[in-house]
């Protein structure tokens, strides 16, 4: 027979342990939220490519996509990819005003990119390939559009967390924040790669 | 101004949809005036809404799926008179309106019956069968909590402002699409979906993380009770199948309100992924609505036959079997839409397999029974009642696995799905709520009424379903609101009988409630521990301490509170106490929870000013909770002993009871 005992070996609960347990915790939940995030685009991707030939006569991807445009977005994600990591460095090292700095180039970068996106989707709008025209621009505009609305929240996280950095400085709560905010930048700069070689690539060779 | 709001919204249209509203009308009234005559509003909102506790959140999640359990029985009730009576006839419901009594009914059966109650039983047993004083995230333990609730507070608005979808409660596309459902109904639908279905996503990472993190010390995987194992795997299908929920509503609602093409008849659109996508979340959700039930069974029928679960590892592997089988059958949900014939064989084979694991569950029930010392209880009559009526209920699923047999989409499919959702699940939580009812109010529930509700439930269950198997044999459709075969009729009627049955039971039920209320004294469990348990939820109180346990108990077997009773330290007393930290309460929830409902109600009339002011809102409460890292309070060393003192512990067993 098995044997259990109530046993008090424990001191008082202290915060920092409580912390300690709540940023350890966060952190493997975040995992798990990405990764429900990951089957959201997997399913995106999945309903993209069944849909990419179904244009309905309307424009495909070879007419519409403009090589330099994408590339020149995809530089921009990657090196906001680049300079968050420098930003967690500079946390490591507990460097409040580097922190803050590449942040706010990441936020820069960020936001060049979403401008690009943005200023991609009105140009095919107004040259009449909208996402009401076909089932294929329907599921372009909603995939590559997602992945646009998941950076732009981290846009708003950066300004927020910048904020915070500034006003109460490295502690572990906005250590573990910037970790987790890291986490999803990356998350979304994976996203993005296969975009470009499942949305972008087919249509531009 | 007020988007597509306008007077007639209301339901002039009929005289039942206007009964319908007035009820739904005087219902919130009436119980606004209670609580303002009782003068409960600061209790109720500081002891209950804003609570983080999880035993209160999850005693409110079982509250709102009896509220909407009564409702959703109402509109089983409405259809089954009609298809009694509408021999050749238009009955008494008009088929616009017989239309929207489906589609609600297995809406809120389904998302806000079956889902909350589930939830709400994790809520209220997991943290303490693992031995934990709270979930991982308490704040959103909240937010999921009202999500829901907001959903389900969509639902009931359409009865009074607005239609409802009539599109099934699948919604299946090109029917569901703007070109053939023109009107609120289907909005309501997807918003009700979108809002709960992340109320779902945020408590299936809330338990998976608080299972795999919080575990007492000592308690490996494989020593976890079963409840706690379906919990975790009904925890990770909600993380794997809810974001193919939200992708397909999301999809469906962005072909309504933007014109976009995914699921329409034309310009590129196909109805087939829409298929594909709702029931690669729907046929998960089968198993996420019967495994928590299973793990209630295991319990139970350890518990009420005194004797350690029989083949606890098979049982365990049964379980996560049948958790990645669930992923790789959906296709079996729609076999007639025109897959190719090597797709339909794939799923075809697949789909029996699911069979296996299960038999294997329910062997291993038997063998516990088997030469056990079995008390019929209530929760155990409900056991008792699943294992027969499941039995029955999957050999039709196999039959319905045959791809080529011309019974799909007849009435035989509604006779089989309610086999394994009436005694798979909703048995399974009536049991689990008989079970641990004294865990969470301190007093036990009366048995005779708890028994005449059972026998009820089951008999009524076997009048309303039986008829249907032999109809489907038939030809009857699903869905119908009238037909011309007067064969059918007396089928119909035996189950309109059995829905009367159903009925009763649910009155009984109630009755039971209002008599263990009325004799809560002579009912209270004081040692906390009615049943002679095994696991660790009865070591705590019964109504448990905030905290849940003064000291954290250490693991080293199944069944953990079995063996301290054995080993006669179930009764100690720790040599001193220790100050605890737990969360603050917050109102965040729940006024997360009104804004969702405010965006949404907004979106569905598309009142953008509105939607824009509740997105705001919800916005506001998150960030309200973003930056509040020390969100919590100590309890001092000194009130956990004063509450412990007053507490009567367990009388340790006596040596040599059959184990």
């Amino acid at each position: 027979m098995t044997d259990a005992v109530i046993t008090a070996g424990h001191n008082d609960e202290t915060e920092a342990q409580v912390a300690e347990r709540a940023i350890d915790e966060k952190a493997c939940g975040f995992w798990i939220y990405l990764m429900s995030d990951a089957i959201i685009f997997a399913l995106l991707f999945a309903t993209f490519v069944v849909t990419s030939h179904n244009t309905a006569d309307e424009p495909g991807g070879h007419t519409l996509f403009r090589f330099p445009h994408t590339f020149a977005e995809t530089m921009l994600l990657l090196a906001s990819s680049a300079t968050l990591g420098f930003a967690s460095v500079a946390t490591a090292a507990r460097q409040r005003w580097r922190t803050l700095t590449w942040l706010g180039v990441t936020f820069l970068l960020g936001l060049g990119f979403v401008a690009m996106e943005v200023l991609e989707f009105y140009g095919m709008a107004v040259a009449g390939a909208g996402p009401s025209r076909s089932g294929f621009l329907s599921a372009f505009f909603t995939l590559v559009g997602t992945h646009g609305a998941h950076v732009s929240v981290g846009l708003v996280w950066i300004v927020l967390l910048g904020c915070e950095v500034g006003l109460r400085g490295l502690n572990p709560f906005v250590a573990s924040r910037l970790y987790r905010l890291g986490l999803f930048w990356h998350f979304l700069v994976i996203v993005w790669i296969s975009i470009f070689s499942v949305v972008y690539l087919p249509g531009i060779l | 101004m007020l988007g597509k709001l306008t007077i007639d919204a209301l339901p002039f249209y009929s005289v039942i949809a206007m009964g319908g509203a007035l009820i739904t009308v005087f219902g919130v009234l009436g119980v606004v005036a209670l609580i303002t005559w009782l003068g409960q509003w600061r209790y109720l909102w500081t002891e209950w809404l804003t609570s983080l506790d999880h035993k209160k959140i999850g005693i409110m999640y079982v509250t709102l799926a009896l509220i909407m359990l009564v409702r959703g029985f109402i509109d089983a009730m409405m259809m089954r008179t009609q298809q009694a009576i509408a021999l050749g006839s238009h009955g008494y419901l008009p088929p616009d309106h017989f239309d929207q009594i489906f589609t609600s009914h297995a809406t809120i059966m389904v998302f806000f019956v079956a889902m909350p109650f589930l939830v709400g039983l994790f809520n209220v047993v997991v943290p303490q069968q693992i031995g934990a004083r709270d979930v991982a995230f308490p704040f959103m333990n909240s937010v999921s909590l009202w999500l829901t609730a907001s959903g389900a507070a969509l639902v009931m608005i359409s009865l009074v402002i607005g239609k409802f979808s009539t599109a099934g409660w699948s919604a299946y596309p090109p029917y569901s699409e703007a070109q053939f459902s023109p009107g609120v109904g289907v909005d309501y639908w997807i918003w009700a979906i979108l809002v709960s279905g992340v109320g779902s996503m945020l408590t299936g990472i809330n338990f998976l993380v608080t299972i795999v993190k919080r575990r007492a010390p000592g308690m490996r995987l494989m020593l976890m009770p079963l409840f706690t194992w379906t919990a975790l795997c009904t925890n990770i299908l909600i993380v794997f199948a809810f974001p193919a929920l939200i992708v397909a509503a999301a999809l469906l609602g962005l072909d309504r309100y933007f014109g976009m093409h995914f699921f329409t008849n034309g310009d590129g659109g196909n109805i087939m992924n829409y298929l594909s996508l709702f029931w690669m979340w729907g046929h998960p959700e089968v198993y996420i609505l019967i495994l928590p039930a299973f793990g209630v069974y295991s319990e139970v029928v350890a518990t009420f036959s005194g004797r350690r679960l029989f083949g606890y590892a098979s049982l365990v592997y049964a379980t996560a079997v049948i958790t990645v089988l669930s992923l790789i059958v959906w296709l079996h949900h729609f076999f007639t839409m025109g897959a190719s014939t090597d797709v339909n064989a794939f799923f075809g084979r697949a789909a029996p397999l699911i069979a296996v694991p299960t038999a294997v569950a329910i062997f291993d029930w038997l063998f516990t029974l088997y030469r056990g010392r079995v008390q019929f209880s209530v929760p155990m009559l409900f056991t008792l009642g699943f294992i027969v009526a499941f039995v029955i209920g999957g050999m039709t699923g196999v039959l319905l696995a045959v791809a080529p047999v011309d019974m799909h989409n007849t009435i035989f499919l509604v006779a089989h799905f309610h086999n394994l959702l009436i005694p798979g699940a909703l048995f399974g939580y009536l049991a689990g709520y008989q079970y641990w009812f004294p865990k969470a109010f301190g007093f036990r529930l009366e048995e005779k009424w708890g028994r005449r509700g059972f026998w009820a439930w089951i008999v009524g269950f076997c009048l309303a379903f039986a008829p249907l198997y032999i109809l489907g044999f038939m030809g009857m459709p699903q869905r119908l609101d009238r037909y011309y075969v007067a064969g059918w009729q007396p089928y119909l009627i035996v189950a309109e009988f059995g829905a009367i049955c159903i009925l009763c039971g649910i009155i009984f039920l109630a009755i039971q409630l209002a008599a263990s209320i009325r004799d809560r004294a002579a009912l209270a469990v004081s040692s906390g521990d009615p049943w002679n348990g095994r696991t660790l939820e009865w070591a705590t109180a019964s109504p448990p301490p905030a905290y849940n346990f003064a000291v954290v108990p250490h693991v080293h077997g199944i069944d953990p509170w079995w063996a301290m009773k054995q080993a006669g330290t179930a009764g100690h007393r720790p040599a001193r106490f220790h100050d605890i930290i737990m969360p603050d309460d917050s109102s965040a929830g729940v006024v997360l929870g009104a804004m969702s409902f405010v965006f949404a109600f907004a979106m569905v009339w598309q009142i953008w000013w509105l939607a824009a002011a509740g997105g705001l809102g919800m916005f506001a409460a998150v960030l309200s909770q973003t930056f509040r890292d020390h969100a919590e309070h100590r309890i001092l060393a000194s009130e956990v002993e004063a509450i412990e003192n007053r507490r009567t512990m367990a009388p340790a067993l006596t040596p040599g009871a059959p184990t």
